[in-house]
C-alpha cells in the first residue's frame, strides 16, 4: 500500500469502507454469521491500514487525522465536491 | 456522535455539465423520496425502538443515507458547473437559479422544497419499519425513473446505478428487522398494536 498512487489508494479506501459499512449492516441482523464476521474483521484491518497510510503521505481523512507539522491541513485539500478532488 | 469522511461512498466524476438532468436528479436530495427525507426518518425513529439490533439497522442505514445526500449533492454541483447564461435559459433552469443560481437546494423535481411532512416517526415500531420498506422501494424506483433519464450520460448513470442498489440492500436489512420486532411480540398481542407503548394495558 506505501507505493500507491493517490488515487488508488482513494479507490482502495472507498471499496474497502465500503465492504465494512455493508457486512456491519448485515450483521446488525445476522450477529452470528462466521463468514461476515471474519470478513469484516478482515476488511477493517486493511481499512485502519489504508487511511493511515494516506492521511501520512496525502493529507487528512476525518478531523482526529489531522498532522499539524505544517499548520492545518484539514482544510488545505480539496473537498469531495470540489473540481481537482475526483473522488 | 458522527465523524466526517472527507470521501465520497461512491466516486462521482462528472466531466460534462447538464443542467436539465440536474433538475430531476435533485429530488433525491429534497423530493418526497430523497436522501434528506431518509436520512431524517430512520435517524428520528430509532428513539423509539426498542430493539438493540433494530436501532443499529436504523443508525447504520441513517448514516449512509447523510453520505447519499453527500453523493446526489455532488453530482448536482458537477452538473452544473461553469453554466452558461445561454445553457441556464435553454436548459429550463432559469426558475431555479432565480432563487439559487447553482448552489445546491433540497427540492424536488417539480420545485417543491423539502418538508418533513413527506416522512413519519409515529413511535411505533412496527408502522415505522413498514413505512421503512415502502420508503426504500419508492427510493429504488425513483432511481429507476433517473436512470432512464441518463442513459446517455455514463458518468451519471454508474454513480446512480450504485445509489439504487443500495436502496434494494436496505429494504432487505428492513424486512429483516420487521421480522426481529414481529418475532418478539407479545403473543397476546394478536393485531401488532404499538409494542413500544401499549404495554401493560390496551387502548381499547
Amino acid at each position: 500500500m506505501e507505493n500507491m498512487c493517490r488515487e488508488d489508494l482513494m479507490k482502495m479506501i472507498q471499496s474497502t469502507n465500503f465492504t465494512v459499512i455493508e457486512l456491519g449492516m448485515y450483521l446488525d441482523t445476522h450477529p452470528e454469521c462466521p463468514y461476515a464476521l471474519s470478513t469484516y474483521e478482515e476488511a477493517c484491518h486493511t481499512l485502519k491500514t489504508a487511511i493511515k497510510i494516506y492521511e501520512m503521505k496525502f493529507g487528512p481523512l476525518t478531523i482526529h487525522g489531522v498532522e499539524t507539522d505544517n499548520g492545518w491541513s484539514w482544510t488545505a485539500t480539496p473537498w469531495p465536491w470540489q473540481k481537482g478532488c475526483e473522488y | 456522535m458522527w465523524t466526517y469522511i472527507k470521501m465520497l461512498e461512491y466516486p462521482v466524476n462528472i466531466k460534462t455539465t447538464n443542467a436539465k438532468l440536474a433538475t430531476a436528479i435533485m429530488s433525491q436530495l429534497g423530493g418526497p423520496d430523497g436522501e434528506k427525507g431518509a436520512a431524517t426518518r430512520y435517524l428520528s425513529q430509532r428513539y423509539a425502538m426498542p430493539d438493540k439490533r433494530v436501532c443499529g439497522v436504523l443508525t447504520d442505514i441513517g448514516t449512509e443515507e447523510l453520505g447519499h445526500e453527500e453523493m446526489v449533492s455532488t453530482i448536482i454541483t458537477m452538473l452544473t458547473k461553469n453554466l452558461t447564461m445561454d445553457e441556464i435559459e435553454k436548459s429550463g433552469f432559469a426558475p431555479y437559479y432565480v432563487d439559487h443560481t447553482i448552489g445546491v437546494y433540497p427540492q424536488a423535481a417539480s420545485g417543491v422544497p423539502f418538508s418533513a411532512a413527506t416522512i413519519q416517526s409515529t413511535g411505533d415500531p412496527l408502522a415505522d419499519l413498514h413505512e421503512d420498506l415502502a420508503a426504500e422501494q419508492k427510493a429504488r424506483l425513483t432511481y429507476d425513473n433517473i436512470l432512464r433519464l441518463c442513459k446517455d450520460e455514463p458518468d451519471v448513470y454508474d454513480a446512480i446505478k450504485f445509489l439504487r442498489a443500495r436502496e434494494m440492500v436496505h429494504y432487505q436489512r428492513f424486512g429483516e428487522s420487521l421480522r426481529l420486532i414481529q418475532d418478539n411480540l407479545d403473543s397476546k398481542n394478536f393485531y401488532a398494536f404499538n409494542p413500544a407503548f401499549d404495554k401493560g394495558e390496551n387502548c381499547l
